[in-house]
């Protein structure tokens, strides 16, 4: 339908706008083989030296160890929270259906200093002190939402009738369940829990509002770089920080993109007979 | 068949409880709905609804400046202070939003062209790899990226060694308003190109090739048929941008330089070491009202299903 020219100017400005997106990454990705300490472009020789020296660091240790737990448990109770709040949508009409889904968006429709606040406020008023946990349930707050989304955009595609041929076939819940929902719904599960891993795991603003003396990595490395202290243990950390965000969300994006599950499900019927 | 019932060791009497139980919890479904509705909701309404409804009625109290301790006594001084043009509340508050602004317009320009060819030039494998590419910056560690930008921007960073390369002079970027604006137009950049692209993804070819069987001519079927069908698209994304970058307090302090705070960055300030949470809340209160005008405008021009 386009005309030549107007082709090869979109094709052009995609290539910048993706190299835009690419080269500041493949920037910071390579300073992390920088031997200098300083900052400077081009980097004058490369070095792995760095990488040894931040695995000893233990400032840079122990916030990596934090930001796993603390990525785990979030996502942990954000599949819970999130799964059945996704159930309850999917399969049921009720009255004030709609603001559910509005209400679990908020954390990430607000800005971020908005959640950060009001769970900081609400930690003063509830007198919890601040601790792992507390960031735990900061984070946990805006990652339910991207387990809900998951899990049921996976519930709307699949059949409500297959829950009920289960239960004429004789299934009680729990083999309903076992055999028939949760082959259908591990696959979103997965990337969803993978999705919320990643975004616990690089959250900076509602971090900060919600840890005490807790270092998580991405504290960790705002901390330094305010400071400019430890830059080439910082650009190492950002290696490993871009590569741990990068390969669960390729994970999670290869799961969410086969939607033939109840096809491949019809499929396996036919051969086991 | 798929399911396999010897697979589940239960003796007759449990197993006639259990399917008791289920066609129990099958003829109220009102029952299951709340047993599995309410600890998500109690859990949010708790702790995030809750909270920020103290927090808005935190705003209209003030700190007793001698002994540090909340006065729960309404009053509109906080929100009067803001108001104050003598005060430099109100220039914070017109950077924000103007930055958050000038980021999403240029987001929305940017993606547009992008989102376009990934709709509906690029062939299935191009698109494909297209989608992973715009993706995967945007989970790759947001802090890392305003990290990759500081270093670029710095004066011996790689964007003023490619001036020199091309013999252009030095720019001195680095903690400026113009830092933020590239920073952040760069941070938030896919959040505008994915509902973009599902936009125009969803626009019927039929609909071009009718427009064009009647006469239309390249400028007005994008301007009469695709611009007003993308729309959606770029309202979903623009709610993003300009949230985000309206929440923002990390870019202002890493890129952003001495002059550059931001409403959060004030926020921050009297939560931490000035310890005035009335003034942080009435203070915070402007980006929610902002974004609840922003949400249902939004909503009105059908960006929720594009989201």
């Amino acid at each position: 339908m386009e005309t030549r020219g107007a082709r090869i100017g979109l094709t052009l400005w995609t290539i910048l706008v993706i190299l835009f997106l690419w080269v500041p990454l493949v920037v910071i990705v390579l300073y992390a083989f920088n031997s200098s300490t300083i900052q400077s472009w081009p980097i004058p020789s490369w070095t792995f030296h760095w990488f040894t020296v931040t695995w000893h660091d233990p400032d840079a240790r122990s916030a990596f160890e934090l930001s796993l737990k603390v990525g785990a448990v979030t996502t942990a109770i954000a599949l819970v929270l999130g799964s059945m709040a996704a159930f309850a949508i999917a399969r049921f009409r009720f009255f004030g259906r709609e603001s559910v889904s509005f209400l679990l968006i908020l954390p990430i429709a607000l800005p971020g200093i908005i959640t950060g606040m009001a769970l900081n406020s609400f930690y003063v008023f509830a007198g919890l002190s601040l601790s792992w946990w507390t960031i735990v349930i900061g984070h946990a707050t805006f990652c339910v939402v991207v387990v809900y989304n998951n899990v049921l955009a996976r519930l709307r595609r699949t059949s409500g009738s297959l829950l009920e041929a289960s239960m004429d076939l004789g299934a009680d819940g729990w083999q309903t369940f076992r055999f028939v929902t949760w082959p259908v719904l591990s696959t979103a599960l997965v990337a969803g829990g993978l999705l919320a891993f990643a975004l616990s795991f690089d959250e900076v603003i509602v971090t900060t509002f919600t840890a005490g003396a807790q270092v998580t990595l991405p504290i960790f490395i705002l901390d330094n770089l305010e400071r400019g202290q430890q830059l080439p243990v910082i650009n190492v950390v950002a290696f490993v920080v871009i590569v741990l965000t990068v390969i669960p969300v390729l994970f999670a994006q290869r799961l969410m993109r086969d939607t033939g599950i109840l096809r491949r499900g019809a499929a396996a019927a036919v051969t086991s007979k | 068949l798929a399911v396999d019932v010897s697979a589940v060791p239960a003796g007759p009497s449990t197993r006639r409880a259990r399917l008791r139980l289920s066609a129990a919890l099958w003829r109220r479904p009102w029952l299951k709905a709340v047993g599995l509705l309410s600890p998500p909701l109690a859990a949010f309404l708790l702790v995030y609804v809750g909270a920020l409804v103290v927090l808005f009625i935190s705003s209209f109290w003030t700190v007793d400046s001698f002994t540090g301790k909340l006065v729960h006594h309404w009053t509109l001084s906080n929100y009067r202070q803001i108001l104050d043009t003598g005060e430099p509340y109100l220039r914070i508050a017109a950077r924000t939003i103007g930055i958050a602004a000038a980021v999403t317009v240029t987001d929305a320009i940017l993606a547009f062209p992008l989102g376009y060819f990934m709709a509906r030039i690029a062939g299935g494998r191009v698109r494909a790899l297209l989608f992973v590419m715009v993706l995967l910056p945007l989970w790759a560690s947001y802090l890392v990226r305003i990290y990759a930008w500081r270093t670029m921007l710095a004066h011996d960073g790689a964007i003023n060694w490619t001036l020199n390369g091309l013999g252009l002079p030095d720019q001195n970027i680095a903690d400026t308003n113009w830092a933020m604006w590239i920073v952040f137009s760069y941070v938030w950049l896919p959040f505008m190109v994915l509902p973009v692209y599902a936009a125009l993804e969803r626009i019927p070819d039929s609909y071009i090739e009718a427009s064009a069987d009647m006469g239309a001519r390249a400028f007005r079927r994008f301007r009469t048929i695709i611009l007003p069908l993308a729309l959606p698209g770029v309202i979903a994304g623009s709610i993003f941008t300009f949230s985000l970058t309206l929440g923002d307090y990390i870019t202002p302090r890493l890129v952003g330089g001495p002059s550059s705070s931001f409403i959060g960055n004030v926020v921050y300030s009297f939560i931490g070491i000035n310890a005035n949470i009335p003034f942080a809340a009435a203070f915070a209160v402007i980006p929610v009202v902002i974004m609840g005008v922003y949400l249902t405008v939004a909503r009105r021009m059908g960006a929720f299903e594009a989201l």
